[in-house]
């Protein structure tokens, strides 16, 4: 049976990537999830926005009470209020790349456009093999367009692609007018990879303490079929490698997704709920379905179901993206 | 190379470069010379000959003078930085390497020595004390002096053998920035030739060559061996002088061992040392420009003593001569420049060299940095024109005790008028400082440009003013006192305006920006009466911005510095504008690159907005105001208070004469309560509503801001309107009122009454029993309750229930409105010990943040009850306090006795039942002492009416019948380092003294060093790169003695627990230790949440709780007491929301991985062990083998 793949230029021994999750804050989680037979693994994710919270937190505390005193003038070592910077994460990175022999990519949420680069450019550095852009933007302010949404994610894309020669894949939401414009615009413009979609974690409001909170859901199983649905569709209209993520619970989640077109198949949810080992589960079911259904690689079955790129012309033509959406349901899935 | 530097850095600089091995100990105001040398080790930056200088902090500066004589008997070149206190605790040695003729340089900020009080500030009286050791002492004059004569001393002490002390004074020179020229390395390397380094170690102790050195000698040998040094010390001032010429050749600087300067036929001379001279020469240099004859004689080579070179260079002309003391010798004839120079002109009389003995006075000045002015000077000079000049002047002060002071025009103003003169007045909070040392810094890389800044601070720890003295001209600097005519004034804090006279200080028509929260249109009108009146008559040109506001605005709230700068450079016009802010963007991009982006654009935003913010402001005619200043202190205040303490809290302290002040340093207690310093915006207000009665919040105010009295309802007849009042929770009192009142003025807005606040508003959780909220528009109200509250009654002690946190908030605090930093962690346990036994209490303090918050003047917080009694506070010194606090402990036990004794021989005239209840009266419960002072109190009565030796002895010691509590307070500086010997000492002796450690883990007051309480993998000044030694477990050592009660405490985790621990503690009849975690500003925590770090500490097991009680050993218990529950949180989620530990995460990931995986191991291992010893039993312990036991 081989499962090997194909991902952005990467060669994985099967399809299944951890994506950013707790698990991978330790060199020793990234090992779990190696030993339990994972194709690849995304570190969580470095946040350009966080690391500048804590460096100007920092800066302030450093501050505190300094130049008032005469015996005074200081409490720390003048250095102590350096910024942090991705210190931290770059050793991690570092050491959890050296530590397996899977690839483990480096995943980005930077604020500013130096941010971005930087950042993108150390992972490189420190042994990411690829990098993947998380860009997790809520346009909060109703002003902005959504024009100048797509723009940012492409600028983002394309100044990071200027500086790294590692893959870069972007990470994005689902929520654009058009996905698959802009999952086009995304491909024409360098990015080596998609992953589909970012989830994002919507605060919730505790009726008791009449407070907003902020939770973490895990991902569910129905919440798999917008990816998949947009995998479907943009399987072999994309160069860039396909990423599914999101609603993996059990193998046939994964098989799904193959199916679909996706090049590789990200869980985080899966792994925290049954620990990293159930990587192995998730690929031993894998492969005993590709046995029964017959299947020696895993090439042959990707993108069995997706939409054909025909179907999505002639359809575009006639009713744009809805009706192909609904024939290629009624077609393909059978259902309506 | 130019640089801008300070006095400090300027010697270090030197040191550090030309020495293989630093041993340091921090003490003010040399610390950061040893800071500075302990970074750029741990930078691994070399020294001159590329190695990088080993730098090890020691215990004490005893313990660093034994290392640095090890360290020069190994070989090495070896130096060390100390100040006053420091300098005596290195004496012993001193001698030693002296009389070894070892080579060495030790650099001293000379400072004061604590008398009738100690004193951080600068003056000659430390090495005054060491001028009789043999070292050689060589005086700078200024920041570039330091600099060069740090070298000059290094070069002549190896080529010599004679060991050199080279001091500057401390503060006025250590910490004054000013431009000036660096030595290279070549230069260094020049005057400090390698063979004398190796010749060095040649003579070093060495098992391959071997000798005996420091031997034991007798009569026969040791009078002769001392003098065999004699030709050497000769030797010493021509070597100086060939190592200055040498500097001088290198450098184009000229010094001699000593310099005249003035007219060549001078009449009136004053001979000086330290950096009074610079002002001595400016002034002198004016008065002979206005025809006078004078000149200065500068003394930089005092021992050993230049005197040939000093009567060489005196004018023949001179008739008469004041010399100048920094210092004072009670008792002696001169102080000790004055009597040298008198010796060697008399010598040089005699010998027939001089034909005319001038007459020679001697006079004190500066003492503890008191400022020296051009005014001063010239009084000086003035004196010595008259008849009889008097003997033994001082300058500076007014004497009216002894008549000794100069009369002086304090307004004589002698500075070039192209000198830029600029005053800031600060919060310490505020970046003022920061901001001003930056802008010399950008002015003083001008080319063209010379720069000083000298900067004065606060002698409260929060809510502080600072006060920047700036600079800038084409000529250096030399100007060693503050500036009196400033043509700019800041004014940084708006409401400060009604407390410091600022305009004092500005010069007709100078600049003053305001940084005022009113419109422009209201800004006048916000002024008082005396300010605008100033405003007027000084034709001043008024600005103001709200800098506040946009210092909010960009993200920086409180810091507005950058604003304020921004706005100096715009209207100061010492930089044409445009090529100013782009020097401020620049220097932005500098000092905040390293933090980070999100600083550097919030500072960029600030200048920006400066710029739009800023607002010239019409100044009319005539004042409009009518408003007058408020009073500094209540009328109702006592006299002293009044008329001493009130002035220094207005700045006048100056101008306070000889007479005002005590003469042995004894001052009343209490007087923080007359200083009403309104610092917070922010301030506890209590929400009855919600108010359960708990008392958390009054039992962790650091300030002793919140109090609660209970009392019946028919108290409440004439309460004002707004007073507030609750049924007091309690059964069986139905008609008791609760109050729980806040005092506003004292509140340092710190919060952590709120964190502690058990009682949550229902749907809304922000809100509490006790909240935030502004103080301005409380303030009439709750003066007036407050007031009303005062009249209430007291709790009876004896009905209070000491054993429950609830019962404590009835107890009144014999300590109060501290000037602690805001939110401070150690102050509550130093209330709560007043509270519980302050009627009886004395405190042996140690040197430190408690001594400075418990005993700084002008007002301290240590207070007295409604019949007059409370604690009684001393401090002795750092490395005594555990010693001091038993000699309390002897002095009463024998008091005790010898009251019993008297008593007894009284039995039949005073009553027997009286005596002998009073003998056997057991004094543990507060009933008990009760009863006891009813007691006491009736004996001195019946003793009225009795004459005759018994009873007279009987009434000066019948206060000791009543137990007194004695309780030794000091940090761990003290506890685990300095005082450590003294401590075990104390422990050992099995006498009945508590001892309370406020263990901050660091050495708070000096500004963060490691001490021995740092814990392993935290971050400290000396230890930058993360302690990797763990800390020591004091608790533990004590409890191998099995006679000391020990506990170990953290009120944020277990307030109760802390209780118990003191209650125990006070009433074991033997030593007991209390160790007490303390949250700290150095800790780098959100103070507010210093609680919660308190429980982190306890829950991640890095500070268990414990209780170790020798009573229930002997009563067949176990003695240990583990009141903590076993380690339910990872260290990790403890140590990482402290910037302390997150520096080292930050800068050093893997290092930090390892000590945290190491630290965790020890939490785990020191666990399992009181786990084991929580359940071993009695006999497992050591017994407590006094007899009396």
């Amino acid at each position: 049976m081989d499962l090997s793949t194909d991902y952005m230029g990467l060669r994985l021994r099967n399809p299944l990537v951890a994506s950013p999750s707790p698990l991978s804050q330790t060199v020793a989680g990234v090992q779990r999830l190696a030993d339990a037979g994972i194709g690849a693994v995304v570190l969580f994710s470095l946040f350009e926005e966080q690391l500048r919270r804590e460096a100007a937190q920092n800066a302030r505390l450093a501050d505190a009470g300094t130049e008032s005193f005469a015996e005074s003038l200081s409490y720390f070592p003048t250095d102590a209020d350096t910024e942090v910077g991705p210190t931290r994460y770059l050793r991690l990175l570092e050491r959890a790349a050296a530590a397996v022999e899977v690839p483990v990519l480096g995943s980005l949420n930077g604020v500013t456009a130096g941010g971005w680069v930087d950042y993108a450019r150390a992972m490189q550095d420190c042994g990411a093999a690829a990098i993947e852009l998380n860009i997790y933007l809520v346009p909060g302010d109703p002003h902005v367009s959504g024009r100048d949404v797509e723009q940012r994610h492409l600028d983002i894309l394309t100044r990071v692609k200027a500086a790294v020669t590692v893959p870069v894949a972007v990470k994005l939401s689902p929520y654009f007018s058009s996905t698959g414009e802009m999952a086009l615009r995304l491909d024409e413009a360098g990015a080596d990879g998609l992953v589909l979609f970012n989830r994002f974690l919507q605060p919730d409001i505790d009726p008791e303490t009449l407070a907003v909170v902020s939770t973490v859901d895990l991902s569910s199983p129905a919440e798999a079929r917008l990816p998949r649905t947009w995998i479907s569709i943009l399987h072999r209209r994309v160069r860039a490698a396909l990423a599914a993520t999101t609603g993996v619970e059990g193998p046939d989640d994964v098989v799904k997704f193959l199916l679909a077109g996706a090049d590789v198949v990200m869980t985080a949810s899966a792994l925290l709920r049954h620990g990293p080992e159930y990587a192995a589960e998730l690929l031993a079911g894998l492969s005993s379905w590709m046995e029964r259904k017959g299947f020696a690689t895993v090439a042959e079955l990707r993108g069995m179901l997706s939409v054909p790129p025909d179907t999505d012309e002639s359809a575009h033509e006639r009713a744009g993206y809805v009706s192909v959406l609904r024939a290629a349901n009624s077609s393909v899935y059978g259902q309506s | 190379m130019r640089a801008t530097i300070d006095g400090n850095e300027a010697a270090v600089s030197v040191a550090y470069r030309l020495n293989e091995v630093c041993c340091i100990y921090p003490i003010t105001p040399s610390s950061p010379m040893a800071e500075l040398a302990d970074e750029w080790a741990s930078h691994r930056q070399p020294n001159v000959w590329g190695s990088v200088p080993s730098v090890m902090e020691m215990q004490s500066e005893g313990g660093a003078a034994g290392a640095l004589h090890g360290a020069l008997q190994g070989g090495a070149l070896a130096t060390t930085f100390t100040s006053s206190q420091g300098l005596l605790l290195m004496i012993p040695n001193m001698y030693k390497i002296a009389g070894e003729l070892t080579p060495v340089v030790v650099h001293v900020a000379a400072r004061s020595l604590a008398a009738q009080g100690l004193s951080i500030f600068g003056d000659h009286s430390d090495v005054m004390a060491m001028r009789q050791t043999g070292f050689a002492m060589l005086a700078s004059a200024s920041v570039q002096e330091a600099h060069d004569l740090a070298l000059v001393a290094q070069a002549v002490t190896l080529r010599t053998r004679v060991p050199f002390v080279h001091f500057f004074d401390g503060f006025r020179t250590s910490h004054e920035l000013n431009t000036i020229e660096l030595l290279s390395d070549d230069d260094l390397r020049a005057l400090v030739p390698e063979e004398l380094i190796r010749a060095h170690r040649g003579r070093a102790l060495s098992p391959d060559r071997p000798f005996i050195r420091g031997t034991a000698q007798n009569p026969d040998v040791y009078f002769q061996a001392r003098e065999t040094v004699t030709p050497f010390y000769a030797r010493t001032p021509g070597v100086v002088e060939d190592a200055m010429a040498q500097l001088a050749e290198r450098t184009g600087r000229r010094y001699h061992v000593v310099d005249y300067a003035g007219h060549p036929e001078a009449e009136r001379v004053v001979i000086v040392m330290g950096s009074a001279a610079e002002t001595v020469r400016e002034t002198v240099a004016y008065l002979n420009e206005r025809g006078e004859r004078v000149g200065v004689l500068q003394v930089r080579l005092f021992r050993p003593f230049p005197a040939r070179a000093l009567v060489e260079a005196l004018p023949a002309s001179v008739r008469r001569i004041a010399v100048l003391d920094r210092t004072k010798e009670p008792g002696a004839s001169g102080e000790p420049l004055f009597l040298d120079v008198v010796a060697t002109l008399a010598e040089s009389h005699a010998d027939g060299e001089r034909a005319v003995m001038p007459l020679v006075v001697g006079g004190r000045y500066g003492l503890s940095s008191k400022e020296f002015t051009p005014g001063m000077a010239a009084g000086v000079f003035a004196e010595m024109e008259r008849q009889r000049p008097r003997r033994g002047f001082t300058i500076g002060i007014d004497d009216d005790v002894s008549g000794s002071s100069l009369p002086f025009d304090a307004s004589l103003d002698i500075e070039p008028p192209g000198t830029v003169r600029a005053v800031f007045y600060g919060l310490g909070s505020d970046g003022t400082v920061g901001a001003n040392k930056n802008t010399i810094k950008i002015l003083g890389s001008e080319e063209r440009l010379h720069a000083q800044g000298y900067f004065v601070y606060d002698s409260k720890k929060s809510g502080s003013q600072t006060v920047s003295h700036l600079r800038f001209g084409s000529q250096p600097i030399r100007a060693p006192y503050l500036v009196q005519q400033a043509s700019f004034v800041g004014c940084h804090h708006f409401a400060s305006l009604d407390r410091v006279d600022m305009l004092g200080r500005a010069a007709t028509g100078a600049t003053l920006l305001l940084d005022c929260p009113h419109p422009p249109e209201a800004v006048w009108d916000a002024l008082s009466r005396p300010v605008q009146e100033q405003i007027i008559a000084k034709r001043i040109n008024l600005y103001a911005i709200d800098a506040g506001r946009i210092a909010r605005e960009v993200g920086l709230a409180g810091r507005t510095n950058t604003v304020l700068q921004t706005c100096f450079f715009a209207i100061s016009g010492v930089l044409p504008r445009e090529e100013a802010i782009a020097r401020v963007k620049a220097a932005i991009a500098k000092s905040y690159g390293r933090r980070g982006v999100e600083v550097v654009e919030r500072n960029e935003a600030a200048v920006e907005r400066a710029l739009e913010g800023l607002n010239r402001i019409e100044v009319p005619d005539r004042v409009t105001a009518t408003r007058e200043l408020p009073p500094v202190v209540p009328a109702d205040a006592p006299e002293f208070v009044r008329s001493v303490t009130a002035a220094m809290i207005a700045g006048r302290g100056d101008q306070l004469p000889v007479s005002a002040l005590p003469v042995d340093g004894t001052y009343p207690s209490g007087t923080a309560a007359y200083e009403k310093r309104n610092m917070s915006e922010l301030v506890a207000v209590w929400d009855q509503d919600l108010c359960i009665q708990c008392g958390n919040c009054s039992f962790v105010c650091p300030h002793s801001v919140i109090r609660s009295r209970y009392y019946d309802k028919s108290w409440l007849a004439g309460a004002p309107t707004p007073f507030r009042s609750i049924p007091l929770e309690a059964r069986g009192l139905p008609d008791t009122r609760y109050t729980l009142q806040v005092y506003i003025e004292d509140c340092t807005g710190c919060a952590l009454c709120v964190e502690v606040c058990p009682a949550l508003a229902p749907g809304e959780p922000a809100r509490k029993a006790i909240n935030l909220a502004p103080r301005e528009p409380l303030v009439a109200a709750e003066r007036d309750n407050i007031a009303f509250f005062e009249t209430l009654p007291l709790a009876d002690r004896s009905r209070v229930d000491f054993g429950t946190v609830r019962g404590t908030q009835f107890l009144e605090p014999l300590f109060e409105f501290s000037g602690a930093c805001t939110g401070c962690g150690e102050t509550p346990y130093i209330k709560l010990l007043s509270q519980l036994f302050g009627d009886r209490l004395m405190v042996a303090n140690a040197t430190g943040c408690s001594s400075i918050y418990g005993g700084n003047l002008p007002t301290t917080p240590w207070t007295t009850d409604a019949e007059g009694r409370g604690p009684a506070w001393s401090n002795s010194l750092f490395e005594d306090n555990a010693e001091f606090g038993l000699g309390f402990r002897l002095s009463a036990d024998q008091h005790a006795e010898l009251a019993r004794k008297r008593l007894t021989e009284l039995r039949d005239v005073l009553g027997t039942e009286l005596v002998d209840d009073i003998l056997i009266a057991p004094q543990l419960r507060e009933s008990e002492l009760r009863a006891q002072r009813e007691r006491v109190a009736e004996v001195k009565r019946r003793l009225e009416s009795l004459d005759g030796p018994t009873a007279t002895d009987l009434r000066s010691v019948a206060d000791h019948l009543v137990r007194r509590s004695v309780w030794i307070v000091g940090g761990d500086g003290w506890a685990y380092d300095i005082d450590s010997g003294g401590l075990d000492h104390v422990l050992a002796s099995g006498r009945n003294v508590n001892v309370l450690v406020l263990d901050t883990e660091v050495y708070s007051n000096t500004g963060g060093q490691m001490s021995k309480a740092t814990p392993l993998g935290a971050v400290a000044k000396f230890a930058a790169a993360g302690k990797t030694v763990p800390k020591k477990d004091l608790p533990l050592q004590a409890i191998a003695y099995g006679s000391v009660y020990v506990a170990q405490v953290a009120m944020g985790a277990d307030p109760q627990q802390t209780l118990t621990a003191f209650r125990e503690a006070e009433a074991y009849d033997g030593p007991s230790l209390v160790v007490a975690y303390s949250h700290c500003i150095a800790h780098g925590i959100e103070m507010r949440d210093g609680l919660d770090q308190q429980y982190r500490a306890v829950a991640s097991g890095h500070w268990p709780l414990l209780r170790y009680d020798p009573v229930v050993r002997a009563d067949g218990g176990n003695p240990f007491l583990l009141d903590s529950p076993r380690p339910r949180i990872p260290l990790s989620d403890y140590i990482y929301r402290e910037l302390r530990y997150r520096v080292l995460a930050n800068t050093n990931p893997a290092e930090a991985e390892r000590l945290l995986g190491l630290a965790q191991q020890a939490v785990e291992q020191r666990w399992k062990l009181y786990e084991e010893m929580a359940g071993r039993g009695a006999p497992r312990f050591p017994a407590d083998a006094r007899k009396d036991h």
